[in-house]
């Protein structure tokens, strides 16, 4: 087939990591009337009954809820916080996904449990009901997933929304970082029914490229996963684990990481060793915040970024209300 | 004993003849056998924490959990082993390039996994 489609105004996911989370636009008012646009919203229709279509959504990460202490004494405080913030949002998301560590880990499994329930009420006030989970190694590694699947379902699926094809891809519940042979199989039985050009998002808990192995950022055997998917040109790769913002291209593929719902890391090409970032009082959220991306243009992506605020919390006295209005 | 078995025999006794006249055969030569390097794994830490090797000296690691199941991972020191809740296991590793390598566990075992690591120190 001949490629007239350019690939780079085709498909405008933009999307960066992005405070609290991210939000993402799907741009299909880049895509123009060409005929090479016409024939792929054709093979996406036929693949997926649907063709693609502009929307907006949010990921979350990393919002490790039961967790409750040095370096970050507030709790679900963020969470809730960036609840209110997407539900402000003059543009509604139409999806919310979650790349891992809904939850922190116990040893007693009551407590586990009792965390995925308390992470699904506070969920539950999301204006956007569409929600979509992945586990982190926090809600999945100690026992293969099992109490995960109770609660959010399979831990490796794949839908199609808008004429995008989603994949979520289990990178933690083997105990190791890793996806497994079994599920890089079924990946490549999931693709098989879409055209090179269809766009594609992949969210999971770890980078599946060595971004720091020795801070066990990494997925063992992430480029058998990305070798599945490099005959595709439209493939996003969404993360969290790292909480921090990164953004790195392998091929055709994008990937991006989220900052957390809890302290953040530093960049680690600045210091040697991985140590939260300190909390800062006179800042709770500092490290969070949202960017939106809007690239419904054919120019330069605008980007804004908003930190993650409590305006109602400021200052010393501030941050004794917050502590006192009920940190989980 | 079959005639290939014989020629060996015959070969390395010559060799041990032929070097103790040169002097060089020593029971020292034993000791470039691997040497025996043994590492405990126990929640969330390694035993010892730090580990001097010598580039190009084959070294055995013995990995030993006392717990859980623990992972022995550094990507530049080509590691990648799990070690079985309360069993051990034999690693052959020879470092090539002197320098200080990380090694973690990256078998999720807890809430402190993330902090369990050691470094072998390469000169």
């Amino acid at each position: 087939m001949k490629r007239e489609l350019d690939r780079r105004s085709f498909l405008r996911i933009a999307g960066a990591s992005l405070g609290f989370g991210a939000l993402y636009q799907f741009a299909g008012s880049a895509l123009g009337n060409s005929r090479a646009l016409a024939q792929l919203t054709g093979e996406m229709g036929r693949a997926n009954g649907e063709a693609p279509a502009p929307f907006t959504f949010v990921q979350l990460s990393d919002t490790h809820v039961g967790f409750n202490g040095p370096p970050d004494p507030l709790g679900t405080k963020a969470f809730e916080r960036a609840v209110q913030v997407i539900n402000k949002l003059p543009q509604q998301p139409e999806l919310v996904i979650f790349s891992g560590d809904l939850t922190h880990d116990s040893e007693k499994q009551d407590q586990r449990a009792a965390r995925m329930k308390q992470f699904k009420q506070i969920a539950s006030t999301l204006g956007v009901q569409n929600m979509h989970y992945v586990p982190g190694e926090h809600d999945a590694a100690i026992d293969g997933g099992a109490l995960y699947r109770e609660y959010f379902g399979e831990t490796s699926y794949s839908f199609d929304f808008r004429g995008v094809h989603f994949i979520a891809l289990d990178n933690v519940s083997r105990g190791k970082p890793a996806v497994g042979a079994e599920h890089i199989a079924w990946l490549q039985k999931d693709l098989t029914r879409f055209p090179k050009t269809a766009p594609i998002i992949v969210f999971t808990h770890r980078p599946l490229f060595d971004l720091k192995p020795e801070w066990e950022w990494f997925t063992s055997d992430g480029d058998k996963v990305m070798n599945v998917l490099s005959p595709y040109e439209n493939v996003t790769v969404l993360y969290g684990h790292i909480h921090r913002d990164d953004v790195h291209a392998i091929g055709h593929s994008k990937h991006y990481a989220a900052r957390s719902l809890i302290f953040a890391f530093p960049d680690p090409a600045q210091v040697p060793d991985k140590k939260p970032v300190a909390f800062d009082a006179a800042r709770p959220f500092k490290n969070l915040g949202i960017r939106v991306v809007d690239q419904t243009s054919a120019s330069a992506p605008a980007i804004n970024d908003i930190e993650l605020t409590v305006n109602e919390y400021s200052g010393t006295v501030g941050i004794q209300q917050l502590l006192k209005s009920g940190v989980a | 004993m079959k005639t290939k078995t014989k020629r060996v025999v015959i070969f390395l006794g010559t060799f041990a003849l032929s070097s103790m006249i040169a002097g060089s055969w020593v029971p020292s030569a034993l000791a470039q056998d691997p040497q025996v390097i043994d590492i405990t794994a126990k929640r969330f830490a390694f035993s010892p924490n730090e580990v001097h090797l010598k580039a190009g000296q084959p070294v055995t690691l013995h990995l030993v959990s006392e717990d859980v199941t623990h992972g022995f991972f550094s990507r530049p020191l080509g590691l990648d082993e799990t070690i079985p809740a309360k069993q051990s296991v034999d690693v052959k590793l020879t470092p090539r390039t002197p320098g200080k390598y990380s090694i973690i566990c990256d078998n999720f075992c807890g809430s402190g996994h993330g902090n369990m690591k050691m470094t072998f120190v390469v000169e």
